[in-house]
């Protein structure tokens, strides 16, 4: 029997699309059950939103203090708890799934696939390493429960016509007190979301300052789009760290992505890879980028920047 | 207190990693091999401590072929006091490097567990939270900024949402991300005085660990490649374009 349970990412208010990314991935395996477990302090309206995702069967809403900021910590056990019956525990490779589910996993004794791009079956699966320049198949045995992250750029969210039960849930685990959380400093921004945002302007170190990114802003508000940043761009203190596309910053796949004076290592293409169009905007016309780019323009980017602003209008 | 610094021998972050023709792995005959540099700037971090007295100690380690000393002595060189090296045939799973580090724990009882956020060859970003759990420490992952006082540590976190700060009881296991601080270079005579660093060399057995493994890598490939488009040369053109395409 192949009965997954996925643990749902949320902020406390709402569920992160990231959650209906891993349904669909759950889906793929041919499952005979997709359940979905949400930890808060009042998972009420989360589960609700939870129940809603096209193919899940069951949600369990477990609550209590401890789940108010969620911390690998405090959540692992309870997850590791909630595992049994089941043959495989998922969540997002966010840094909500980065952070916690591996210390699930070692909790329960068994190892982890990181990052499922693609699932051959409900033991086999495809997995980015190298900064993804190779693409690794990797068995799990199939006698012992199968912890993953899903890499949430290779799929699309569930839909939202789902009606799955809900019930609530008690865990029976030790919560630790060693942890605590402190504070969240979050860039308030009123722009869409540039992990799931359909158009993303991205600026790098080729603007200068963080003054010279306002206008990467106003491109970005002139498309209706979300604002990225390469790595250099963050380092150079432009603009903050959840900026930041690329390996180790955001992996995204908006319909259509605009670089601009982004050279384009390595390790910002590897986070923009399943993008549907790529549109590269710099001044050095053999920069990496223009090799992955669908249309290129080699122009200065304080022309051109403002001229397109311009023809959107 | 004494810090353990994890390190992981892994192909350069320079070199562009290809595939074996016959799917069996990628090429690493005759590549660059270095320190993962999530794991330099974890042991930056345990100097940096030491430097400022809040730590006596600094000791490298790491698990994996005889060729990993390579790694230990350049870490050695950069100012670490010591080295551990658990020999074994190759690089383990994730779960069983952590049970080897946790098993080197229990011989050196530090007050702090640094390592990176993850290797960069498989990419796995695993090991330290689940050392973490193996031990039931406190864990602080993706760490930018790390602040030691009165047995605890304040560690401000990467995350998707912004950064988050969290108060951890030490010992704890730390992993670090890009921005914590950038690692010193290392200077010939400190090549030379590493030589003399005591570095000492375990078995599994010596440990009492056994592998348990698990997961089978059946086959390697390259990634789809992206083919490069078309240059415009203009924005008028660029608009079209995108438009054609109902971008717009």
């Amino acid at each position: 029997m192949t009965r997954i349970l996925i643990i749902a990412e949320h902020d406390g208010n709402e569920l992160n699309p990231s959650t209906g990314k891993c349904v669909t991935c759950a889906r793929a395996m041919e499952p005979d059950s997709v359940d979905v477990a949400v930890f808060a302090a009042d998972p009420k309206a989360l589960a609700e939103a939870a129940s809603k995702l096209d193919g899940v069967d069951h949600v369990l809403a477990v609550d209590g203090e401890h789940n108010e900021h969620i911390l690998a910590a405090t959540l692992a056990p309870q997850i590791a708890a909630l595992a049994d019956g089941y043959s495989h525990v998922l969540a997002p490779s966010t840094t909500f799934g980065k952070d916690v589910m591996p210390r699930a996993a070692a909790l329960l004794g068994v190892p982890q696939i990181t990052d499922i791009m693609a699932v051959e079956d409900a033991h086999t699966f495809k997995r980015p390493i190298y900064a993804g320049n190779a693409i690794v198949t990797v068995k799990a045995p199939e006698d012992r429960l199968l912890v993953g992250t899903v890499r949430t750029a290779s799929w699309s969210a569930a839909g939202d016509g789902g009606s799955a039960e809900v019930s609530e849930r008690s865990v029976d685990a030790d919560i630790p007190s060693h942890t605590r959380f402190v504070k969240l400093d979050q860039h308030e921004s009123d722009r869409p979301d540039l992990q799931t945002a359909s158009r993303v302007v991205s600026g790098g170190r080729a603007l200068g300052s963080e003054e010279n990114f306002e206008i990467i802003y106003e491109l970005a508000d002139a498309m209706g789009a979300a604002v990225g940043a390469s790595r250099a761009a963050v380092d150079a203190g432009y603009v903050p760290n959840d900026m930041q596309v690329g390996q180790t910053g955001k992996i995204i796949a908006p319909e259509l992505y605009v670089a601009i004076g982004i050279s384009g290592a390595i390790q910002h293409l590897t986070g923009i890879k399943d993008a549907g169009t790529i549109v590269a905007i710099n001044k050095d016309e053999d920069a990496p980028i223009f090799e992955v780019a669908d249309f290129g323009l080699v122009a200065d980017l304080f022309k051109a920047v403002p001229e397109l602003k311009e023809a959107l209008k | 207190m004494k810090i353990l610094v994890c390190l992981k021998r892994v192909v350069d972050y320079n070199v562009r990693v290809k595939v074996k023709p016959d799917g069996s792995g990628v090429i690493t005959d005759g590549v660059k091999m270095s320190i993962n540099p999530f794991d330099e700037i974890a042991l930056e971090e345990a100097l940096r401590i030491k430097e400022r007295g809040d730590a006596e100690e600094v000791v490298v380690v790491t698990a994996g072929p005889g060729d990993a000393r390579q790694q230990l002595r350049t870490g050695l060189a950069m100012g670490a006091d010591r080295a551990v090296l658990v020999k074994v045939d190759e690089a383990p799973l994730p779960l069983d490097a952590a049970r080897v580090l946790k098993a080197l724990v229990d011989r050196e009882e530090p007050g702090m567990v640094l390592m990176g956020k993850q290797a960069i060859d498989d990419d796995a970003n695993q090991t330290g939270q689940m050392l973490a759990a193996l031990l039931d420490w406190p864990q602080a992952t993706f760490v930018s900024k790390l602040e030691l006082a009165d047995g605890k540590a304040q560690c401000t976190r990467e995350v998707d949402a912004g950064l988050e700060t969290i108060e951890v009881d030490l010992p704890a296991v730390v992993t670090t991300d890009l921005r914590l601080n950038e690692p010193r270079y290392v200077k010939l005579p400190e090549i030379m005085k590493a030589k003399k660093k005591p570095l000492d060399e375990l078995t599994l057995d010596d440990l009492g660990v056994e592998f348990s493994g698990g997961l089978e890598a059946v086959k390697y490939e390259p990634p789809p490649k992206r083919e490069a488009g078309v240059k415009v040369e203009s924005v008028a053109e660029l608009v079209d374009k995108l438009k054609e395409k109902g971008l717009l």
